[in-house]
């Protein structure tokens, strides 16, 4: 088995509102050359070794993400 | 006349629907479980509020996927009367079942205030017995209820006479103030392209008795009792 990890964000363009009130702690803070911060969710997926990329993308597709809104990233876990 | 309410793990508006299609309108309901392969019996389907599967990923995510899904897709694409509340719209959205997607409120606040609600279709069972403009009162209580479509599909959803219901004033004008979770246009709820199936953020189920505050919800129940009746007396079937 291996771990594939996804990292799903809503797409650019849709207001993260939740992204803009960490920003506005972030400030608060005295951080306050920090940009734009957006909020997601994080999946860490066990599958066996030759899982075929396209059936990540597709439980991506069809379920881990909705399309509609959120956009996703994949990569090997260290 | 026989409607099933779907029950999810975390569903909690359930009892509610039930109550007052049993109780107030003296109807017969079946409760249905997620788990279910069927909705065989049932004339018109409920998917109550709550957190289904505790909203995780997304709410309504996981709930789309559960077995009584396919039975609830198979029983809407034959016409079925199918209406979504709250959760049970974002489970309806998930399936694929009704255009858009709901994202966070605009004020990242659980809103639970009472509303009021523009008609602007009366070509659902839900609505039929409406009248166009007609104002609604009843609650909203959610957290994730900002109706979302991008351009070309929020436009097409117009020219299809797809929006249901907007959120307005009390004098049923759409306006910003009146839109307690900043969803486009002020839509509060859709339908599907043939307009049986419904889905809408606020509570019917919560203002269906007067000593709630509102018997504006029970509007919504009368009338696709009346539209299956009047099915059923086209069909020469005793109700």
């Amino acid at each position: 088995m291996t771990t594939v990890r996804i990292v799903i964000t809503l797409k650019p363009g849709i207001l993260d509102a939740a992204g803009q009130a960490v920003r506005q702690g972030l400030t608060s803070l005295g951080y306050r050359d920090v940009g734009d911060v957006r909020v997601g969710r994080y999946l860490e997926i066990a599958v066996p070794q030759d899982v075929p990329p396209e059936q990540i993308e597709a439980m991506c597709e069809r379920f881990l993400a909705n399309p509609l809104i959120e956009e996703w990233r994949v990569g090997d876990a260290p | 006349m026989r409607f099933g309410v779907v029950v999810f793990p975390g569903s909690n508006c359930d009892r509610d629907c039930v109550h007052v299609l049993r109780g107030v309108l003296g109807r017969d309901v079946d409760e249905l479980w997620s788990g279910d392969p069927s909705v065989a019996g049932a004339d018109a389907l409920i998917l109550p509020g709550g957190f289904a599967y505790g909203d995780y990923l997304r709410a309504g995510a996981v709930a789309a996927t559960a077995p009584i899904m396919a039975a609830v897709r198979e029983f809407a694409g034959a016409g079925g009367p199918v209406l979504g509340i709250c959760n049970g719209f974002q489970v309806l959205l998930e399936a694929g079942l009704l255009p858009g997607a709901m994202l966070r409120n605009r004020s990242l606040q659980f809103r639970c205030q009472p509303v009021h609600l523009r008609v602007e279709s009366m070509r659902t069972p839900f609505t039929a017995g409406l009248r166009p403009g007609q104002v609604l009162r009843m609650p909203v209580a959610h957290g994730e209820g900002k109706y979302y479509a991008p351009e070309d599909l929020a436009a097409r959803l117009e020219a299809r006479d797809q929006i249901v219901f907007r959120y307005c004033d009390a004098s049923g004008r759409p306006a910003d103030d009146a839109n307690p979770n900043g969803s486009l246009r002020h839509i509060a709820g859709v339908c599907n392209a043939a307009g049986n199936v419904v889905g809408l953020m606020p509570h019917p189920e919560r203002a269906s008795e007067a000593i709630l505050g509102s018997t504006d919800g029970r509007l919504l129940f009368e009338s696709v009792i009346a539209v299956l009746a009047a099915r059923r007396r086209a069909e020469r079937v005793p109700v």
